[in-house]
């Protein structure tokens, strides 16, 4: 996430802190920005309330986070570890973690696993890339960008429901305007719903078509904050335009790209709506033989449809895990790499000075 | 217009709907904006000063409001303000019951449920509900044994006042069945296939060898297995309430039938309840439908006006029933004697009677098919059709079949995990009868 920055800050505070006064619920530490800001001088400070005046003023966020953050994940939690129907809730029997063990050898569980994975590589990838072209031809200065602009966007504010009730009628079988297209191009009609590719590239061209623009709106922020003097520069040594993407966009949008990518893989992990409307209300099966049924449409058929919230809330849990431990093997890697070029560099620059590396900022 | 969906799947609008209000995975609270009355100062007043305001909730379109049956008990009963809630679809309604029925909390004075779910909610919800089968105003004997039964619980108790049912016929296009050199008349229609559902399978394919271009014998498969499961004796659960599903020699032939008419190439390929399905209808590519008297409408509003005087409604092979509801008064409610009389006032024949002139929902009280609403009942745009007397024949053939709890997970994963797989992507039966046990092992936690 942004992680890295606010890391870093954080440090400084924790050693600037570590001179000035205890931590703890101590009335002065609210001046410890002020007395920071400018030390030496007097510390000037203006009572403006009790000592917990800050807590309370604080408190309304805590409470709703606790309620409808903190608390749903700490049921949930409980409730994995139980046999519990809807029909019955309080009768619910210890189970420990066999819902989760169970969870091996569920053939419907790594089914949905499977989908969630392709779906989401499906839908990501070419998602993210299209966005970054969306973005370039938008920071083009091209007339009435601003419609452009709106355009882009217009997916994203219309509502899943919608777009895909639209979608399954454009990839109808007998009627669809996909299959209509094929034939006018003398192909044979696909059944996308029941093709296991077919599909999950249709549930996936639903995601594209609708994050496409809010993704491409972002790296347009983020392009519009790189340095005009870089592309200057680049052109001066005679960079091509695709050189100057490669090499001087492309690097200002790494924390753009960073965080699109973790926000889209955090959706895709959680794909329920697309697939559950793209089935065309026959339930949350996914498609008759589970073609595309992702785990968070498993999830809510074991809940909702098969009434057993403890395995639901282990699924639950366990696509949490899954994300956590997604992540936690990304920064692993990247510190490994890093440690890694670092390694090669300093050979590098033992062997040949400063320039490779030079070489490599230009 | 606005057909209530019997089946715990519904139309994807109404999903559609749903998700757009914000009740999709949490079901939440959302209540149909169309208040008939709001709460005001004319509303009417207890004894004590205290409005009597009874509120029914139910799923999908009941009709009851549509057919103005609230406004005649208001009439009735002027100390009496009824409103209804309604959530669309019965997925997210039922459960949304039994988180209330377990909460004690957020229910209406009465609720519907339906048949599919009624067995799991006599089982588990029995000591959260009021015994109606006593109550003022309600008459067993009106009622079709089976359907008294179906909402009478294990301790004998009757918590459960049935609304309607869903007797089973065929439709058919008359039209398409002149082109292929079947007979017309319904009464000949009748005889072709009457007594046995394979007879049915044979003018199917007697159909398929002269058959109108792009036109097949019935809309699927899945369709086929559930109006045959559904005259069956037993189905699903044995009188002791044990699962058979699997060794049900009934439900096996009546799966190896629907997968013949998959094998023919006699179906659609389509799914019930889904936008293609709704468009075959206007774009007549199928000749028959076994049909329940509660698709009457549906067909009647997907055809459209072009289908006017081309379809015609024959008995069905057997008789049988698929889908129908049921009304419970929570033991939680604050008005549980006036919410017992408005229940059993609903049920009793008369209004049941009401119900299917207006809204063509078929009575489960018996004694409403002697009622002139019923017994004169011709549909005009299915030929004036007797729909009221075919119907109630097939209603009063219906097997009396024990229903389980998971009645309606059972034949929803047949119809929608197996034989949709046999219909649509020519899996093997064997193989997609036995992707749908495994389907139906995980779903039951077996």
């Amino acid at each position: 996430m942004t992680d890295d920055a606010p890391a870093g800050a954080a440090g400084m505070t924790r050693t600037r802190t570590a001179t000035g006064p205890a931590d703890g619920p101590d009335p002065r530490g609210r001046a410890r920005g002020a007395r920071r800001a400018g030390r030496g001088a007097a510390p000037r400070r203006v009572r403006t309330g009790s000592r917990w005046t800050p807590y309370v003023l604080v408190a309304p966020f805590f409470v709703f986070f606790g309620a409808f953050g903190v608390f749903p994940l700490a049921a949930t939690a409980w409730a994995s570890l139980y046999r519990m129907e809807l029909t019955a809730p309080d009768e619910r029997q210890w189970v420990g973690v066999h819902n989760y063990a169970r969870l091996a050898d569920d053939t419907f569980f790594w089914n949905a696993l499977a989908n969630t994975v392709t779906i989401g590589i499906l839908a990501t990838v070419p998602q993210l890339l299209l966005a970054l072209g969306v973005a370039h031809l938008l920071d083009v200065r091209l007339r009435g960008r601003g419609v452009f602009r709106v355009v882009a966007l217009a997916p994203y504010a219309t509502s899943v429901a919608a777009a895909t009730l639209v979608f399954a009628l454009f990839f109808g079988r007998d009627h669809g305007m996909a299959n209509w297209a094929l034939g006018l191009a003398g192909l044979d009609p696909v059944d996308w719903q029941n093709g296991p590719w077919a599909s999950k590239f249709a549930v996936a061209s639903i995601v594209i078509w609708r994050w496409t623009g809010y993704n491409a709106l972002i790296y347009l922020a983020a392009m519009q904050t790189v340095p005009p003097e870089l592309y200057e520069a680049a052109s001066l040594d005679g960079a091509s335009r695709w050189r100057q993407f490669l090499h001087v966009t492309l690097p200002g949008l790494r924390p753009a790209i960073a965080f699109t990518v973790l926000v889209s893989t955090i959706g895709a992990t959680q794909l329920f709506g697309e697939p559950l409307l793209f089935g065309s209300g026959a339930g949350a099966t996914g498609g008759a033989d589970h073609q595309f049924q992702t785990l968070g449409l498993y999830l809510y058929e074991q809940g909702w449809v098969n009434l057993h919230l403890g395995r639901a809330a282990a699924i639950a849990w366990t696509m949490l895990l899954i994300l956590v431990v997604v992540f936690g093997a990304v920064r692993v890697a990247r510190a490994l790499l890093a440690r890694r070029e670092s390694a090669r560099e300093g050979l590098g620059h033992a062997r040949s000075g400063r320039s490779g590396r030079d070489g490599r900022r230009r | 217009m606005g057909w209530r969906r019997r089946r715990t799947r519904g139309g994807a609008y109404g999903l559609a709907l749903a998700l757009l209000l914000g009740l999709g995975p949490a079901a939440g609270c959302a209540m149909d904006p169309a208040e008939p009355r709001p709460v005001s100062a004319r509303d009417p007043v207890d004894g004590r000063g205290r409005p009597v305001t009874l509120t029914v909730g139910v799923f999908g379109t009941f009709g009851f409001q549509e057919a103005g049956l609230y406004d005649a008990y208001m009439r009735l009963h002027p100390d009496v303000a009824v409103r209804q809630t309604s959530l669309t679809r019965n997925d997210v309604y039922y459960p949304q019951l039994l988180t209330h029925l377990t909460a004690g909390s957020g229910l209406a004075d009465v609720q519907a449920v339906e048949v599919g779910n009624i067995a799991e909610v006599l089982a588990t919800q029995a000591e959260r509900l009021d015994e109606l089968g006593t109550a003022p105003g309600v008459d067993r004997r009106a009622f079709l044994p089976w359907k008294w039964a179906q909402g009478t619980a294990a301790d004998g108790r009757t918590l459960a006042l049935g609304t309607d049912i869903g007797p089973q016929a065929v439709c058919y296009r008359k039209d398409l069945f002149a082109r292929a050199g079947l007979p017309t008349e319904r009464d000949a229609v009748g005889r072709l296939w009457a007594g046995d559902w394979r007879k049915y399978l044979a003018a199917g394919l007697r159909y398929r060898e002269r058959a109108p271009e792009g036109t097949v014998f019935t809309d699927s498969a899945s369709g086929v297995l559930a109006a045959v499961t559904g005259s069956a004796a037993l189905r699903y659960y044995d009188e002791r309430g044990d699962l058979i599903v699997a060794e049900n020699p009934a439900v096996r032939a009546a799966w190896d039938l629907a997968a013949a008419f998959a094998r023919q190439g006699l179906t659609a390929r389509l799914q019930q309840f889904t936008p293609g399905w709704d468009q075959a209808f206007a774009n007549g590519t199928f000749a028959t439908i076994a049909c329940p008297a509660w698709m009457l409408g549906y067909i009647e509003d997907k055809a459209g006006p072009a289908g006017r005087g081309r379809w015609d409604v024959a008995p069905a092979p057997r008789p049988g029933s698929w889908g129908g509801s049921f009304l419970v008064v929570p033991s939680a409610g604050r008005r549980r004697a006036e919410a017992a009389r408005l229940a059993a006032w609903l049920t009793a024949p008369a209004q049941q009677a009401t119900l299917f002139a207006r809204r063509g929902s078929f009575p489960s009280a018996s004694a409403a098919y002697a009622l002139p609403e019923v017994a004169d009942a011709r549909h005009p745009y299915f030929g004036d059709a007797p729909v009221g007397a075919i119907f109630a024949r097939a209603a009063l053939g219906v097997p009396r079949a024990p229903i389980g709890p998971k009645d309606a997970l059972v034949s929803q994963t047949l119809a929608d995990v197996g034989m949709l797989q046999v219909d649509q992507t020519g899996r093997a039966p064997d193989s997609a009868w036995h992707a749908a046990m495994q389907a139906i092992d995980n779903a039951l936690d077996r």
